[in-house]
């Protein structure tokens, strides 16, 4: 007969969370940034169609770093949960709070049940309020403690070099084009400290925008519209970038409209394009 | 939906155990939406009121809805159950779409409404019927589309203008008489009000535009933009320039004889 060998619980829950860091460390990383009119997500991806943003309901976003089938799931799930919850009760009673909490209950059971293996993913939930002082941004790590966080915040690979790096330059009140500016120059920094320059096509970007006239707040930013504001120079002297404007806008002139300009495209292209 | 099912079943509409049925159930019930087709879009529209018997149960319900960006659906039977059925409705096609990351095409989601009025058939036994009309663009067809529904789930695509309720029949023979293929947007916003003041004027079960308290017909319009309602000036506008000339000629426009 044999005995099977002894792990203290220290050891063995020490192995799982080096295992599921490592997978996160895997993937690239991501950002979530306050700006004036909302919040932004912003990562590099090279898929079209695989997403890493998207939206949970209608204040309330989602970003996720790790495993692709394992976040989906939870990303699925949290659909679920929003969609059940406001047909019972009402649009209003869905939460990012209530989100997260699931969300960690989730991540905390699977994390620490011995018969299946930990998620290798860290989610971000975000959502948007009436204005920046009801913005929340919660952090879930892959065990299942809830980060409440403010202003900005990076998961994924190289997170904590660049939570440093934004922690240092983000500032409240920023336009969208300055943030997306800063997160694109917080993801480009290598581990090494060097950079590299990331193109249009390879990044992914979604905003939660409190401006929007739909009840739906979440919308990606593709397209010309992207370039466009990434191009806007020296943003910080114009607020020039109110989201809501359609990709249709004519491309040659960046940094025309005031903030809140919504023309009625606007308002058609927010949720069918994906 | 699928999901709720397993979930929760009881949360479905359909799922629900019947009393033993005591003479017929008094509810209030919705009466007439119309809807027409004009080149570019689709204009959906429904008076505002709800009966109860021969009773008037509420003078300013609303009865026509977004069911998301691009299509609409207005309904006509048991208020309480229809109004059920829509949200249920808007949440699937919103779910759907969240999970899926596209949107359904049109098509799918009129089928999706006909297996739900399905789903409402024991009720509607019972007399608490539900008749939707659905209107939406089509995207990939770039047009307006109608369909219209029976109390057993059978679904039909309209061309040009149809109604649903009680008021319909009335409704349908003012359009029938005033629809052309080539209006314009405005021109088909004051057919289907015309149409509605035809069925308020015939039906005691549908209300008229109404001055004194300024509640007038509902009237959204779908386009290439999407869904759009018309605000209180705007509708009020139409109902009243309608109104004016009805003070000349109380039985409307006049098509030719031959």
């Amino acid at each position: 007969m044999s005995t099977p060998f002894y792990v203290s619980p220290q050891q063995a829950m020490a192995d799982r969370a080096e295992y599921a860091r490592k997978g996160i460390a895997r993937g690239r990383s991501l950002v979530v940034l306050q700006f004036a009119d909302g919040i932004v997500f912003v990562g590099e991806n090279p898929s079209r169609a695989l997403h890493k943003f998207s939206e949970i309901y209608d204040r309330i976003g989602f970003a996720a770093a790790g495993k692709y089938n394992e976040y989906e799931n939870l990303r699925i799930g949290g659909v679920r949960y929003a969609d059940l919850r406001g047909y019972t009760y009402d649009r209003d009673d869905v939460t990012a709070r209530g989100l997260a909490n699931v969300y960690a209950q989730t991540l905390g059971t699977i994390f620490s049940s011995a018969a299946e293996k930990p998620y290798e993913v860290e989610l971000v939930v975000a959502e948007v309020g009436a204005g920046p002082e009801g913005d929340q941004i919660y952090r879930l790590p892959h065990d299942g403690s809830i980060v409440d966080e403010h202003g900005s915040v990076a998961v994924g690979g190289n997170a904590e070099q660049i939570s440093s790096f934004l922690d240092q330059r983000h500032r409240d009140g920023m336009s969208l084009a300055e943030a997306l500016k800063l997160a694109v120059q917080a993801l480009s920094r290598e581990a090494n400290g060097n950079e590299r320059e990331i193109p249009a096509e390879r990044l992914e970007v979604a905003v939660l925008d409190r401006t929007r006239p739909q009840q739906r707040k979440f919308k990606r930013i593709v397209g010309r519209q992207l370039t466009r504001l990434l191009d806007a120079d020296g943003a910080g002297a114009t607020p020039t970038d109110a989201p809501s404007d359609s990709e249709t806008e004519d491309a040659g002139s960046p940094g025309t409209e005031t903030p809140g300009t919504v023309t009625p495209d606007s308002d058609a292209d927010g949720s069918a394009k994906e | 939906m699928d999901f709720l099912s397993e979930q929760s079943p009881s949360m479905l509409p359909g799922n629900r155990s019947l009393p033993p049925l005591q003479g017929a159930i008094q509810a209030p019930h919705g009466t007439t939406i119309v809807a027409a087709s004009f080149p570019g879009g689709v204009v959906l529209a429904g008076d505002r009121r709800a009966t109860m018997g021969n009773m008037i149960a509420q003078r300013d319900i609303e009865k026509v809805f977004p069911a998301d960006e691009y299509s609409a659906v207005g309904i006509a039977g048991t208020a309480g159950l229809a109004v059920e059925m829509v949200k249920l409705f808007q949440l699937e096609l919103e779910h759907f779409e969240k999970v899926e990351g596209a949107t359904l095409s049109l098509e799918g989601k009129a089928n999706r409404l006909s297996t739900m009025i399905r789903s409402n058939l024991a009720m509607a036994m019972q007399g608490l019927a539900v008749v939707p009309l659905f209107a939406g663009y089509d995207i990939d067809r770039g047009k307006g589309r109608i369909f219209s529904y029976d109390v057993t789930g059978g679904r039909s695509e309209e061309h040009g203008y149809a109604a649903t309720g009680s008021g319909s029949i009335f409704a349908r023979g003012s359009m029938k008489k005033l629809f052309r293929e080539d209006l314009t947007e405005e021109q088909t916003l004051t057919l289907v009000v015309q149409a509605l003041y035809d069925a308020a004027d015939d039906d005691s079960a549908t209300g008229g535009p109404d001055v004194a308290r300024r509640i007038y017909p509902i009237v959204t319009v779908i386009t290439d933009e999407g869904f759009r309602k018309l605000d209180d000036t705007e509708s009020s506008e139409i109902a009243r320039s309608i109104l004016e000339r009805r003070l000349e000629q109380p039985d409307g426009p006049r098509a030719a004889l031959l």
